[in-house]
C-alpha cells in the first residue's frame, strides 16, 4: 500500500544542514495499522508528512496506492490526497464552520453535488458518534469529540490510507482510548490502512500491528508489535517497552529489594500470546527448593493478543535459584536475570 | 432649535451629512475591495506561504508603505493631478474619492495581512492535505477563518476615512468639514462647527456599533 525507498529529507537552516529524514526504506501493508514511534525530533512529523506531500523528499521515492507521489503534477497529486487523509494533533477544524460544514468541508473540495454530501455527512456523524453534535461549532465541543470532527472529516472521500499525526497526544488517557477504539473500529469497518505516529508506547500497544522505532532520522528498529515487544534490541526500543512494562516506582522497588537481599536473584518474565496463562510460577515452586516472591505484574492487550510482565524475586541455595532459572528459560517465556549494578 | 443653533442652515447641514456619508460610504466600499486584494497579495506573497515570491512581496510591501506613510492632507495635493484627470474638478464629493481610496486602502491592506497571518497554519496544512487548491484555499479558509478581523479592521478604517472627509472638505470636497471650516470656522458660526461635529460623532458610533456587533455574530471562536 506504502512503500518509502531511500526516502531523505534535508532542511537548510542557519546552522546547517539537518537531516530529518535519512534513508528511509519502509513498506506498509493494505488494511496494517502501523506505528512509527519516537522522540520529538525523531523526524517522525516530518517522515508522516511524507506521505501526502506536504513535505517533498529530498531524495527517494514515496509510492502510496500506486502513485509515485513525487512525479504527480499539482492537479494529480490534490487528487491522489483526497485518497491519504490526515488527521492532527490539534485536530486543525475550522472554528468558523458547524460540525457538519467541516466534515462536508473534503467533500465541497472535491466537487461532491449538495444533496450527497449531506447524506454522506450524516452518515460520518453517525460512524463516529457526534449524533446531535452536527450543529455546534468546534468551540463548543471537547478535545475528544473535536478529533471525532477530525475523523469524520478524514473519512468523507473514502481515503485508502489514513495517516495521524499525533492524534491523541492532546488528549487525556480515557479520550485517548476512545479515540484508539474508534480507529481500530475504522480500520476493520473499512479496511483502511493507517500509519500514526506518536511518542506514546501505549497507543502503539493498544492498537498497533506492526511498528517502527524512530531515532535521528533513521528507523532503528521495526516489526509486529509483540516481537518487539518481546526482543527489543536497540536501547532506546527497551526505553519504549519499558513505559508499558514497568512503571518508575517499579525501578527503585527492585533496586532496594535487590540491596536488601544481595544473594536473591530478581527475573523479569515476559509471557506473550497464549502462554499468559501458562503455570510456570507454580512449576517452579513445586519443582525447586526457591522461594518466589511475586513483586510486580502486568498483562496488557494487544492487537495480536495479550502481553504480559511479571517481576520476581527468586530466594535459596545458589545453584536451585540457577536451576529454577534454567527451567523457566526452558518455557515458553522469556526470563532475564535483572541486576542494577 | 433656531434659537439655540441660530447661524445653522438645516437643509444646508443635512446635505453636507449627505455628501459626507456618499463619500464615506463609496470610499469604504472601494477601500474593502482594493485593501483585501492587496493584503492577499502581500500575505500570499511573504514567507512560507503559498505564493512566495520575495521580489513581488518587497514591491507590493513598498507601495503600502509609501502610500500609508503620507499624511492625508499631503495625499489630497500629491494627487491633484490624478483626480484632476479622473474627476475633472478638485470640488464636490467625488473629488475626495480618489485621495480617500488611496489613503486608506493600504492602511487596511497591513490590518487584512495581520488577520490573514493570525489564520491557524495547522487548518491551512489540512486543507492542502485534503487537495485543496490555492483558490479554495483562499475562499474556502483563509478569508472565513479571518472574517472577524476583517470587519473590525474594517471597521477601524471606516471610521478613519469618517476624519479623512472631513480635511478633504476643508479643500473644498464638501460635506460636513467643509462646512464646519468654511460656515463655521471662517465665518466664526460656532454653533454650525459644533452641530456639524456632532454629528460626525454620531456617525462615527453607529459605524462602531455596526462593526462590533457584525464582528461578536460572525465570530464562532
Amino acid at each position: 500500500m506504502i512503500t518509502l525507498d531511500a526516502v531523505k529529507k534535508i532542511f537548510q537552516t542557519k546552522d546547517g544542514a539537518v537531516n530529518a529524514v535519512d534513508h528511509v526504506d519502509l513498506s506498509i501493508e493494505q488494511g496494517e495499522i502501523f506505528g512509527i514511534i519516537g522522540y520529538s525530533g525523531a523526524g517522525k512529523s516530518t517522515l508522516i508528512r511524507m506521505l501526502n506531500m506536504l513535505e517533498r523528499p529530498t531524495s527517494g521515492d514515496v509510492t502510496v496506492a500506486g502513485k509515485n507521489l513525487s512525479q504527480l503534477s499539482n492537479r494529480e497529486l490534490r487528487k491522489a490526497r483526497q485518497e491519504i487523509s490526515m488527521i492532527f494533533q490539534h485536530f486543525n477544524l475550522l472554528w468558523s464552520r458547524t460540525v457538519k460544514e467541516n466534515i462536508a468541508f473534503p467533500l465541497e473540495i472535491a466537487g461532491v453535488p449538495k444533496e450527497e454530501r449531506q447524506k454522506r455527512v450524516d452518515e460520518l456523524i453517525k460512524l463516529v458518534g457526534l449524533e446531535g453534535r452536527g450543529e455546534s461549532y468546534p468551540s463548543q465541543l471537547s478535545g475528544g469529540q473535536k478529533q471525532r470532527v477530525g475523523i469524520a472529516r478524514a473519512l468523507a472521500n473514502n481515503p485508502k490510507v489514513l495517516l495521524c499525526d499525533e492524534a491523541t497526544s492532546a488528549l487525556d488517557p480515557k479520550t485517548t482510548d476512545s479515540i484508539l477504539n474508534l480507529l481500530v473500529e475504522i480500520n476493520q469497518k473499512l479496511d483502511l490502512t493507517i500509519v500514526l505516529i506518536t511518542h506514546e508506547m501505549h497507543v502503539i500497544r493498544k492498537i498497533c500491528h506492526r511498528v517502527a522505532v524512530m531515532e535521528d532520522g533513521r528507523i532503528v528498529e521495526q516489526g509486529p508489535v509483540l516481537d518487539v515487544f518481546r526482543h527489543p534490541k536497540e536501547f532506546i526500543t527497551k526505553d519504549f517497552v519499558k513505559q508499558i512494562t514497568e512503571p518508575e516506582e517499579t525501578t527503585d522497588m527492585i533496586k532496594q529489594l535487590a540491596s536488601e537481599k544481595p544473594q536473591s536473584k530478581i527475573v523479569q518474565l515476559t509471557f506473550v500470546g497464549g502462554n499468559a496463562e501458562q503455570p510456570v510460577i507454580t512449576d517452579v515452586i513445586r519443582k525447586f527448593d526457591v522461594q518466589v516472591n511475586i513483586l510486580q505484574g502486568k498483562v496488557s492487550q494487544t492487537q495480536n493478543g495479550p502481553y504480559g510482565t511479571l517481576f520476581i524475586q527468586l530466594e535459596g541455595a545458589d545453584q536451585e535459584v540457577d536451576e529454577a532459572v534454567t527451567y523457566m528459560n526452558g518455557q515458553k517465556v522469556e526470563v532475564e536475570v535483572i541486576s542494577y549494578e | 432649535m433656531n434659537n439655540l443653533f441660530p447661524n445653522v442652515d438645516w437643509a444646508q447641514m443635512w446635505a453636507s451629512t449627505g455628501e459626507t456619508l456618499y463619500m464615506t460610504a463609496i470610499a469604504v466600499l472601494a477601500t474593502f475591495i482594493i485593501g483585501l486584494f492587496l493584503g492577499l497579495a502581500l500575505f500570499l506573497t511573504g514567507k512560507g506561504n503559498l505564493w512566495e515570491n520575495k521580489f513581488f512581496n518587497f514591491v507590493i510591501a513598498a507601495i503600502v508603505n509609501i502610500f500609508r506613510s503620507i499624511p492625508f492632507i499631503i495625499l489630497i495635493i500629491l494627487l491633484i493631478p490624478l483626480t484632476l484627470f479622473l474627476v475633472g474638478s478638485m470640488l464636490g464629493a467625488n473629488a475626495a474619492l480618489p485621495a480617500l481610496i488611496i489613503g486608506a486602502a493600504p492602511f487596511y491592506a497591513r490590518m487584512v495581512e495581520i488577520a490573514l497571518r493570525e489564520v491557524d497554519k495547522g487548518v491551512i496544512e489540512a486543507a492542502k492535505s485534503m487537495g485543496s487548491s490555492n483558490s479554495q484555499i483562499i475562499f474556502k479558509v483563509l478569508i472565513p477563518e479571518s472574517l472577524p478581523a476583517l470587519i473590525s479592521g474594517i471597521t477601524v478604517t471606516s471610521i478613519a476615512l469618517v476624519g479623512y472627509t472631513a480635511m478633504a472638505g476643508v479643500v473644498g470636497a464638501g460635506g460636513l468639514g467643509n462646512l464646519a471650516f468654511l460656515e463655521g470656522f471662517q465665518r466664526t458660526q460656532n454653533d454650525v462647527t459644533f452641530v456639524a461635529t456632532v454629528i460626525i460623532l454620531i456617525i462615527v458610533f453607529i459605524i462602531q456599533l455596526i462593526g462590533d456587533n457584525v464582528t461578536r455574530t460572525i465570530d464562532k471562536r
